[in-house]
């Protein structure tokens, strides 16, 4: 290694700031040292890589509050290394890691382990999930403040994949989590509507014959999760949030000033239900496509603020889970290397969002979610250098075979999408640099 | 004509056309052929005409018209039946699928009767080797013998006609077009006539 | 045609050919020799996930009425109860020299898996895929609706659809391949269907649906349809609270000796009962409604023999 300051010292050039006007960045010490013509005055800027960013766009380096990494059990779908590159190379700077792994992250020794995995790696923050209910299994609480004063400090607790469903038990995890200013950020999926359920329910699954996943089991769980937010005074998170009935709910309890929050997928902003007309799973996901009403309300919430993140539910498989007949392929797409595009086509291209709002519905407000203190921070002098570089007029073809994850199964394949990641900055190492990845940052050298 | 009969499928457009049969010149062959087919036959006791589809059943129409005229005790339905060859040709896994015509076997059956297979063209024999086939699985002929239109020559299996309207030396990059007034028009109007298209 | 997965995409000029050329094969059955060399050297492999000895030996017989060779390949028991994927079965039926692959599976889609991906060559015949579709059993049920429509006509059948007849399917909508397949067929051949059921045996999105719901049996046989196809109810539905009892389901929606007076008692003498078998006597269908002269029962069985020669010759002739 030649000497730390020219590796972790960058001097970005002509970056426009949130699509704004150009500006010289200066990254230093893992901080934003200098901003506009300050930052190449700088002496440090002397001994700086430069990164010509011209006619690319700074941002906060985005942060995922919904990731399967997989590890520790299913490595042969994806590992923290793996998934990491990936969320990089996707200009993520910080992901949460999903509790569903096996063992399930239900104890402060898996988040821990899976917290020192992502410390090892070096690509990206890995803030470990903590599983509400012991093994998921939806009877008795996780010991969920061990997994809070662990060294992963866990705040997101989620049973994804599977849904809280029983309402005292929702209740105990909203009030308990409150003692460490935590979030409950729920699967809304009733279980008894969902039985054997392969698709949304609706005129495609009826002439498909598979058996349909109503919107109804959704809403409907959300309608009780922020009954139970407000009545016990907590904040809760939806995660995934699909049908345009669950905008309609959810839209409400903010009115009546309900802590909730709300995520919706990359997906679920631009694939519909027709989808599954080819029976090929890789459109197969829960919760499942729906019409494209619902993609259209997913689209306007997201824009006006009810909707208030966007989460992958990046879910990688190996490839024989989904080689196969629909009803016995798994559930989930990849997704942290095309959010960035999918999000850009869907509400940015369309003028519903700007880069801005970008920025907000993909780091700020995860990572307030989260509490990620030194994620979605502004770009501005101080403040942690996690920035990523865009290139809003690339177009690109999405080849899953060229991806960092190990799951091919994106449904995005073959689909030419705007917009490329050229560089990550993570507390100002170059992660990604020339749309590549460049290097991890080494444990240990951040808080 | 049955297209597989012929070697080359392609259909260009022809580059030269010429009439070998008009309208009266068929009349005047099949009234000979049914003639024939009656002195072949001494009589039209056990006599079965079965046209080879598309053609060759309007062809047996015809035949067995002129023979119902020779003979008042003849009736054209109990003569005429039509016999398809399509499940039994050697070239099913090419071209497009074909979709089978009807058999019809006029009442009597076929066991012990004489039957004249009637096509419109005689080119490479594999549609009367079918036909054979066909026939064999349908009853057992005393005698099977074939009535053509026009025979074109270029005979890829040893079979022959016993009864020719006309012997038309071809090359085989020609075609040779069979209109019936049954099946053809031209400009909406009804014609009979064989053709011969080059497609050199 | 490379493959029958569906009626849904089923065109009507491709379904009048399926029902024209079964005709023709119809009539080899009648024949002394009851076989027709034109699939001489082919190899047809039947892959069946469930077991369903009579669509099974249907196809086989149709099959070997072509003079094709048949490998018979059972799910259960062997190496897919444990663990073979659907990939490297049909692989293996390929590599065993099958050209054609007719495949009975429990999960909807399965046909369509084989037919579009890249895992095997072989034409793809779908024999029934978990809720979604079975259309030979829905060309077999239109080969027989139609040669009756045309005796009551007075027409050859060949050519012809179903316009203007009116058929009433009643039962277990919801999860009857059966339906679904006959819908979209008999509506493309230009019936009008109408589908009674419980409510409760109706998919949600069935009101897009080109057809009649109608919850009320006697009501439906009033408007004095041209066919009636009764669909089996299946057991496990009895226990998941689809209806509340046997009892009451027959009462309201079997064919029982009192709905088969009402047809006599109205005169309508051409209206034909169908079921696609096995019949659960007493329950969807009454003993004395199963043997009456109106049920075509086993004109369907041996109507299902001609229609999959006409899919097996279709999709085994011609380039592909
Ligand atoms: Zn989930």
């Amino acid at each position: 290694m030649t000497s730390t300051a020219a590796t972790e010292t960058h001097l970005i050039r002509g970056a426009s700031l949130l699509g704004g006007e150009p500006t010289d960045l200066l990254l230093a010490d893992g901080r934003i040292a200098a901003v506009g013509d300050a930052a190449a005055a700088d002496e440090r800027a002397q001994q700086a890589t430069v990164v010509d960013a011209d006619g690319l766009i700074a941002l906060p380096g985005m942060v995922d509050l919904h990731t399967h990494l997989r590890e520790p059990g299913r490595e042969d779908a994806e590992t923290v290394e793996t998934g990491t590159r990936a969320a990089a190379l996707g200009g993520f700077t910080a992901v949460h890691a999903m509790a569903n792994s096996n063992p399930v992250a239900d104890t402060a020794g898996v988040v821990e382990q899976v917290w020192s995995l992502g410390r090892r790696s070096g690509w990206v923050d890995v803030r470990p999930v903590g599983a509400v209910t012991v093994g998921l299994a939806g009877e008795r609480l996780s010991e969920l403040g061990a997994m809070a004063e662990s060294r992963a400090a866990v705040r997101v607790f989620s049973d994804d994949g599977i849904c809280v469903h029983d309402p005292v038990l929702m209740r105990r995890a909203l009030e308990y989590v409150k003692s460490f200013d935590g979030v409950v950020a729920q699967h809304a999926q009733e279980p008894r509507l969902t039985e054997g359920a392969q698709m949304n329910e609706g005129t495609v699954s009826a002439v498909l014959g598979l058996p349909g996943w109503p919107a109804v089991a959704e809403e409907s769980i959300i309608a009780r999760d922020v009954l139970l937010a407000e009545h016990v005074d907590s904040r809760l998170h939806v995660c995934h949030v699909s049908t345009a009935g669950s905008v309609d709910i959810i839209r409400w309890a903010k009115s009546r000033g309900i802590n909730v929050t709300a995520e919706v997928t990359p997906h679920h902003l631009l694939l519909t239900d027709e989808k599954a007309r080819t029976y090929n799973p890789v459109y197969k996901v829960n919760p499942p496509l729906r019409r494209e009403k619902d993609v259209m309300a997913l689209r306007e919430a997201l824009a006006d603020g009810t909707i208030d993140i966007i989460g992958t539910d990046h879910a990688p498989h190996p490839t024989e889970a989904k080689e196969c007949e629909w009803a016995q392929a798994a559930m989930g797409m990849t997704g942290l290397e095309t959010a960035l595009s999918v999000v850009q086509h869907t509400m940015i291209e369309t003028g519903m969002m700007t880069w801005a709002d970008f920025a907000r519905v993909t780091s700020t407000t995860p990572a307030e979610i989260g509490l990620v203190a030194d994620q979605g921070r502004p770009l501005a002098v101080g403040e942690p250098a996690n920035i990523t570089l865009v290139d809003a007029d690339a177009r690109w073809t999405v080849d899953p075979e060229a991806m960092a994850t190990m799951g091919r199964n994106s449904p995005f394949s073959g689909l030419e999408l705007p917009g490329r990641v050229r560089a990550t900055f993570f507390h100002g190492t170059a992660t990604v640099l020339d749309g590549e990845l460049n290097t991890p940052r080494t444990a240990g050298e951040w808080a | 004509m049955n297209p597989a009969d012929s070697p080359d499928r392609s259909t260009p457009v022809p580059t030269t056309s010429r009439t070998v049969l008009t309208g009266s010149d068929i009349e005047r062959v099949l009234t000979r052929i049914a003639h024939e087919i009656i002195e072949a036959n001494k009589g039209t006791e056990d006599l079965v005409l079965l046209g080879i589809p598309t053609r060759g059943y309007p062809l047996a129409q015809r035949l067995g018209q002129r023979i119902a005229a020779a003979d008042p005790d003849v009736k054209v339905d109990e003569l005429v039946g039509q016999l398809d060859v399509t499940m039994y040709r050697d070239d099913l896994r090419h071209g497009t699928s074909r979709t089978p015509a009807p058999t019809r076997i006029p009442g009597g059956g076929l066991d012990d009767k004489v039957v004249v297979l009637v096509d419109d063209v005689l080119y490479s024999g594999r549609t009367i080797r079918a036909a054979l086939d066909a026939l064999a699985d349908i009853g057992r002929p005393k005698t099977v013998r074939l009535a053509v239109l026009v025979d074109r020559g270029h005979r890829e299996l040893p079979i022959r006609a016993d009864h020719v309207g006309k012997n038309l030396p071809t090359a085989t990059s020609e075609k040779v077009k069979v209109r019936l007034a049954e099946l053809d028009a031209l400009d909406g109007e009804p014609v009979n006539e064989v053709v011969i298209e080059d497609h050199a | 045609m490379k493959h029958l997965l569906s009626t849904y995409d089923l065109g009507r000029e491709d379904a009048v050919r399926i029902l024209d050329v079964a005709e023709e094969m119809a009539t080899v059955g009648t024949r002394e020799i009851k076989k027709l060399p034109a699939l001489r050297g082919r190899t047809v492999a039947t892959l069946f996930f469930e077991d369903s000895t009579r669509t099974r030996i249907s196809f086989e017989a149709a099959a070997k009425r072509l003079s094709a060779d048949v490998i018979n390949f059972a799910a259960k028991g062997s190496s897919v109860s444990k663990g073979e994927s659907l990939k490297d079965t049909a692989q293996t039926l390929e590599a065993i020299g099958a050209e054609a692959v007719v495949i009975r599976h429990g999960a909807s889609g399965a046909a369509a898996r084989l037919a579009e991906t890249d895992w095997i060559s072989s034409a793809v015949v779908n024999a029934g895929d978990g809720t979604h579709e079975h259309p030979t059993q829905a060309l077999l049920d239109a080969f027989t609706l139609r040669q009756h429509w045309a005796r009551v006509k007075g027409v050859d059948p060949l050519g012809t659809g179903l316009d203007g007849m009116s058929v009433v399917i009643v039962g277990d909508v919801l999860h009857s391949r059966v339906a679904r397949s006959n819908l979209w067929l008999l509506k493309t051949l230009g019936a009008d269907v109408t589908f009674v059921a419980p409510p409760t045996l109706l998919p949600i999105g069935a009101d897009a649906w080109p057809c009649t719901i109608n919850y009320d049996l006697d009501d439906a046989l009033a408007a004095g349809p041209d066919a009636v196809m009764m669909l089996r109810v299946q057991a496990e539905r009895m226990n998941a609270a689809y209806f509340p009892s046997t009892a009451e389901y027959s009462r309201r929606w079997g064919f029982d000796d009192a709905r088969l007076a009402m047809l006599d008692a109205r005169g309508l003498d051409d209206t034909i009962i169908l079921h696609p078998g096995p019949m659960n006597r007493g329950l969807e269908i009454s003993a004395g409604a199963a043997d009456s002269p109106r049920a075509v029962v086993l004109q369907q069985v041996s109507n299902g023999v001609a229609v999959r020669m006409a899919v097996l010759y279709l999709l085994l002739s011609g380039d592909h």
